[in-house]
């Protein structure tokens, strides 16, 4: 049942993302925009942004789920959409865990087009694409679940377009360095055991994951 | 309903006022002690004395943030607003001594490790995004709206930054493995006893202070609300006063 729950939400915020193209005609080229930023910042120098990438590469994530996480949570304070969630009898957690999924999945894709990036752009080369493709699944599930936790956090204020990034980018802090160390390892950069790192982004993971399937209820009918 | 005369303009009792003064006279002896007292250490010469303010400050800024995880949690169970109340002027202090610890460590650093920041130190690091994590908590608190979902919205954060933190710090120590921190100065017996005292009498004086601050912020927060419940029953009161009238 509650399965069943997850993937119907989850369905229903990929539907109006199908629909709506927000993040294909917006966090996309958001986010390679920051990719390019980057390179001016540094003087368009191959061998440091080479050296840097993964760095820059997370962070531009972060900027990237911030601006994802502020689109999944106007979907439901549009219109009242919250009210509607609740008396639709769904299990919150499983309101918060498919609305998790549907964050997740679309960071993912945006990922996929970033990793291109890197590689034209930054001269990156993959050395380890297992390492690679875990660090961003594990990665992003973690960053998702506290995404969404605190977007439902900040839904029923006035100033929560600038309130989330205070709160989401300290907390994501562990992430930035757990996933930034794996990918030196994936790539090449710096020589760790970028393996050793995974169990850190899915620790935090699932303390987010936990934690926002407990609070999702209260913070969904109580603000 | 009449509004309630103030019985005074002030959150002080004879238990604040003892409180205040125990910490007025700390200050002054841990001034003397600190400045005087205790000897310069062999290598950090008086630089050393910025332990004795340093190290309670951290101290009681991990107090604090428990207060606070502590806070959040009965708000939540209970929905006690004693419990919100304690956690919000909690999280100031602890604000206040977070700062002071980040900028006390800064100041010191300088002398002894020849810098003012290090991102290789652990405990450097996890206390800057400790800082950054209370900053979003108090903003949240500050938000305004509705009092009971602004309690569950900081409570959620105090839960969250508690079950965080220990993740950030293990991240941190692994990222690099070095560390300019000594491990533990008070264990290792290393220093000199007038030292020790005076680092306790400073313990001291932060306890109080911070049992000092955190009563006169409960009580102020306290009245804010009554006095928003106060004029609240005043409006309705003239409301229904006109509709006598006519």
């Amino acid at each position: 049942m509650m399965l069943a729950d997850v993937l119907l939400v989850a369905a229903k915020d990929l539907r109006i993302e199908w629909r709506s193209r927000v993040t294909v005609s917006q966090v996309l080229p958001f986010a390679l925009l920051v990719l390019v930023l980057f390179g001016f910042a540094l003087d368009a120098n191959r061998p440091v942004l080479d050296a840097a990438t993964g760095g820059l590469f997370w962070v531009a994530v972060m900027f990237v789920s911030i601006v994802a996480v502020q689109r999944s949570t106007s979907i439901e304070t549009t219109d009242g959409a919250r009210r509607a969630l609740l008396l639709a009898g769904v299990e919150p957690a499983a309101v918060f865990l498919g609305k998790a999924a549907a964050v997740a999945l679309q960071l993912l894709a945006v990922e996929v087009v970033m990793v291109g990036g890197v590689i034209v752009l930054y001269d990156a080369s993959i050395e380890s694409i297992g390492l690679l493709v875990a660090t961003c699944l594990v990665a992003t599930v973690g960053i998702a679940a506290a995404g969404t936790l605190l977007g439902a956090l900040v839904a029923g204020v006035r100033a929560r377009e600038t309130v989330l990034p205070i709160l989401l980018l300290p907390v994501l802090a562990p992430v930035l360095i757990g996933a930034t160390r794996a990918f030196d390892d994936a790539l090449g950069t710096v020589a760790v055991d970028g393996w050793a790192w995974l169990g850190l982004l899915a620790g935090f993971g699932a303390i987010n994951i936990v934690l926002g399937a407990l609070a999702y209820g209260v913070l969904l009918e109580e603000t | 309903m009449t509004a309630i005369a103030p019985a005074s303009n002030h959150t002080g009792s004879r238990t604040t006022r003892l409180l205040g003064a125990a910490v007025l006279l700390g200050l002054v002896a841990l001034i003397l002690l600190g400045f005087f007292g205790a000897p310069e250490d062999d290598e950090q010469r008086d630089a050393v004395r910025m332990i004795f303010i340093h190290v309670p400050s951290a101290i009681f800024t991990y107090v604090a943030f428990v207060t606070t995880a502590i806070g959040s949690v009965m708000w939540l169970l209970r929905r006690s607003i004693w419990w919100d109340t304690v956690a919000g002027a909690a999280a100031e202090i602890g604000l206040l001594f977070c700062g002071l610890t980040l900028f006390t460590g800064s100041v010191w650093g300088r002398p002894t490790w020849n810098t003012y920041w290090d991102w290789g130190d652990v405990r450097l690091v996890t206390t800057l995004i400790l800082f950054l994590m209370m900053i979003g908590y108090l903003s949240v608190r500050s938000l305004g709206g509705d009092e009971g979902a602004t309690a569950t919205r900081a409570a959620v954060i105090g839960v969250l930054a508690a079950a965080i933190l220990p993740i950030v710090n293990r991240s941190v120590e692994w990222w690099e493995n070095n560390t300019l921190h000594q491990k533990s100065t008070l264990t290792d017996g290393d220093l000199e006893n007038l030292t020790l005292f005076t680092l306790f009498v400073g313990f001291a004086v932060w306890g109080l202070f911070f049992a000092w601050s955190l009563i006169h912020r409960f009580r102020i927060t306290w009245l804010e609300r009554e006095l928003r419940a106060i004029d609240l029953d005043r409006a309705l009161d003239e409301r229904r006063a006109e509709r006598d009238d006519v």
